[in-house]
């Protein structure tokens, strides 16, 4: 290992007079504070009366209860797709294990039951942690199995273990078009 | 080879003038200047079916595209392989092959490793114009011996299968039944492809229509990795290719060992490898191999790391060597590499003068034998320790039956195993070995996997499989070939040579030998038989020791 050496540099500057008075500081602060409601708010209540302006008020949005739409090509967390009759759509064939940059899939397979299926997976693991969501498997599938629009975007844990998704959560999971609403729609109604 | 030279013929393929020697086959001469031909049904080992119309080439002044499987170089030919006319020919024949092909790649275990899939992408790559629907066969796959499974609709009725078991296995479970597009390999009514030599048709198949049930679903064929090595399993020495897979752990149940496929040596097993062969490297991932060093006291194993273990042994050793009425044996095993034989006899006279050494080619299989590939002895390298004077030929080693009648005697102090289960061998030989084992002050074990008798070693030491470790083994010609090191030995295993040489080095020998290679040199140099031998010579085809004919 060879030696890193850090350069250090001095940013500090003596403070100026109106600084070390402090309370022309919190002045300063609050003035840009209310500038900001104020202005919003004109443009707010333009806006109530129908008045449009080119400029709109800024909005915040209550998150995580809320959370703007997503656009309906924002690639979520996967899941596993199931077929008609509810077995599983995936055949193992493992076109994602090996088309995944991160490597982070993990597939077994075994026979199916159903000899014109042939092949299922016993073991499909994906490590969330690891994901770096460029979608190549949802591409790669010839099953249509493996799907990133659930509309889950949060994904975090306590501990590394969680973030490991095993076949049956990735099983659970489907699509939930409701924070897929339309994202024109969203823009337009939150710009 | 007959007597007369064979006359050579100049023939012009794409473009350029070649000889060759008359009698080639226009696919084998265009192979060796390295054109390759698409085809599906021929193969070098069989007859010529020319039944896939893949391998068309167009020869001036003849009206009709020719097979080039069958068709032969002759004198002032002109041959195009890859015009327009031969494309278009290719193409069609590609489509007509792909009619009623499943195209169920994704769970092909053919794969990756498929002519049909490589034919297309190279030839084919049109838009499907089918519109009718393909043929399904009432089955899909289903098992038809104890090691293939067939999936008729995958079949592009090549017929590779059918000549193997009618010309090379001679067993004839294949046929094609039906006609037209409802026409399918099956096996015979009542009849179970079920000949020693079975396993092969999958090799052969060039599409996925007959798999290995054992390799089955276990990984995809473009994870595997592959090297050059020998089958263990027999005298005979195949060539084959090891397929294995470190890098996805978790497949296979952590088995890194996938599969074992034949390498085509004509001198030796041409493309073909046994069964028994084929399915023999279960041992090398098994739960019971041994993975360390270990010292039994009170009937509890302890691992002591290869420090004090080989020096406990050395020590015990030398103690039963100072004592005058009992004798020290070293089993030797025919399953055992050139280097490791070489070592032990020498380690062993060097180290502990008057050490007996015991050899038997005894095993626990079945002594199967036919005038394809199996041989009766089931040892790797039995030839080998022929050669180097190990067998009971000579007066100075014993016989397995002897030893036993010198451990009854009690005249045995200390007894050396290498790879041996004596215990688990047939009953002729066997017989009596449990009690004897235990009457033996101080057994030491090397081997691979825990056995009945390695819980009767008071010492044990961890050895490499032949995966696992580089060696030579001579096979029942004489014929010395090369053992590739493919991974590493499991946890602190060691290949068999390195551990005789430390137990050399402390029972007071200077042994300092870096690799088997090393080993190998001193062996060429001191074993007349194998006399001017190195690794380089033996190279992929293996070399006939000296004077091993005689």
């Amino acid at each position: 290992m060879g030696n890193i050496t850090v350069k250090k540099i001095d940013t500090s500057r003596p403070m100026t007079f109106l600084e070390r008075i402090y309370i022309w500081e919190i002045l300063r602060g609050l003035w840009i504070t209310n500038r900001h409601f104020v202005v919003n708010m004109f443009f707010h209540i333009l806006n109530l009366f129908g008045i449009k302006t080119k400029r709109k008020g800024a909005v915040t949005i209550q998150y995580p209860e809320e959370h703007r739409g997503w656009h309906r090509r924002l690639r979520t967390r996967h899941y596993l797709a199931r077929r008609e009759d509810d077995s599983p759509r995936c055949v193992g064939c493992m076109m994602c294990e090996t088309v995944c940059p991160a490597n982070c899939i993990y597939i077994v397979a075994h026979d199916h039951p159903d000899p014109n299926v042939e092949k299922q997976a016993d073991k499909f693991t994906i490590d969330m942690g690891k994901c770096v969501y460029c979608g190549f498997c949802v591409e790669v599938c010839p099953e249509d199995a493996i799907r990133m629009d659930s509309g889950h975007l949060e994904i975090c844990s306590y501990t590394r273990e969680d973030m490991i998704y095993h076949i049956d959560r990735l099983l659970e999971q489907h699509h939930d078009p409701s924070d897929y609403k339309n994202h024109e729609e969203w823009m337009e109604e939150y710009p | 080879m007959s007597g007369k030279e064979k006359k050579t013929v100049k023939t012009v393929i794409d473009g350029k003038e070649y000889a060759f020697p008359q009698g080639t086959t226009i696919l084998e001469a265009a192979k060796s200047v390295g054109i390759e031909i698409p085809h599906f049904c021929y193969h070098p080992g069989l007859s010529i079916a020319g039944a896939c119309r893949m391998c068309l080439v167009e020869i001036e002044k003849m009206p009709k595209l020719q097979i080039s499987c069958h068709m032969t170089v002759d004198d002032g030919m002109v041959i195009h392989t890859n015009n327009e006319r031969v494309k278009k020919a290719r193409k069609a024949m590609l489509e007509f092959h792909l009619v009623n092909h499943p195209l169920d790649c994704p769970v092909c275990d053919q794969g990756g490793e498929c002519n049909l899939q490589i034919y297309y992408m190279m030839h084919g790559n049109y838009i499907s114009r089918l519109r009718e629907n393909k043929v399904k066969k009432t089955k899909k796959a289903f098992q038809i011996g104890p090691h293939v499974m067939l999936d008729q609709e995958r079949c592009v009725l090549c017929s590779r299968c059918v000549r193997f078991c009618q010309e090379i296995s001679k067993s004839n479970e294949l046929g094609i039944f039906q006609r037209g597009d409802r026409e399918e390999i099956d096996v015979f009514p009542d009849m179970q492809l079920n000949s020693p030599y079975s396993a092969n048709v999958v090799d052969i198949c060039p599409v996925g229509a007959l798999l290995d049930k054992d390799f089955r679903f276990k990984t995809r064929a473009w994870y595997l990795e592959s090297a050059d090595s020998i089958c263990p399993r027999c005298s005979r020495g195949c060539n084959i290719e090891i397929h294995y897979n470190l890098n996805r752990p978790w497949k296979n149940e952590g088995r890194r060992l996938a599969r074992l496929k034949p390498r085509c040596n004509l001198e030796v097993n041409d493309w073909w490898v046994c069964d028994e062969g084929r399915y023999s490297f279960k041992f090398i991932d098994d739960d019971n191999r041994i993975e360390g060093p270990l010292v039994r006291t009170d009937g509890k194993a302890r691992n002591t790391g290869f420090k004090e273990a080989l020096e406990l042994a050395a020590e015990s050793l030398r103690n039963s060597a100072a004592s005058t009425d009992v004798e020290i044996a070293v089993l030797v095993s025919p399953r055992a590499a050139n280097e490791e034989l070489y070592l032990l006899k020498h380690v062993f006279s060097e180290q502990l003068p008057g050490t007996r050494l015991v050899f038997s080619s005894a095993t626990p299989f079945e002594p199967t034998e036919d005038d394809i590939l199996r041989k009766k002895d089931k040892n790797s390298n039995t030839r080998g320790a022929e050669l180097m004077g190990l067998t009971p030929d000579s007066a100075q080693v014993w016989s397995l039956s002897e030893l036993k009648d010198a451990v009854l005697a009690g005249e045995i102090g200390a007894l050396y195993i290498c790879y041996h289960d004596i215990t688990g061998l047939p009953e002729e030989f066997s017989a009596g070995w449990a009690e004897a084992l235990e009457r033996i002050p101080l057994v030491v074990y090397q081997g691979t996997n825990t056995c009945p008798t390695s819980e009767k070693a008071q010492i044990i030491f961890p050895a490499a499989a032949f995966a696992e470790r580089e060696g030579t083994v001579t096979n029942f010609e004489g014929r010395v070939q090369i053992q590739q090191k493919v991974f590493e030995p499991l946890s602190e295993a060691l290949p068999g040579w390195q551990i005789i040489q430390s137990l050399g080095v402390a029972l007071g020998g200077s042994y300092e030998y870096e690799s088997a290679e090393e080993v190998f040199a001193d062996l060429a140099k001191n074993e007349p038989a194998f006399a001017g031998l190195s690794y380089e010579k033996i190279g992929s085809g293996g070399f006939v020791a000296k004077d091993a004919k005689a």
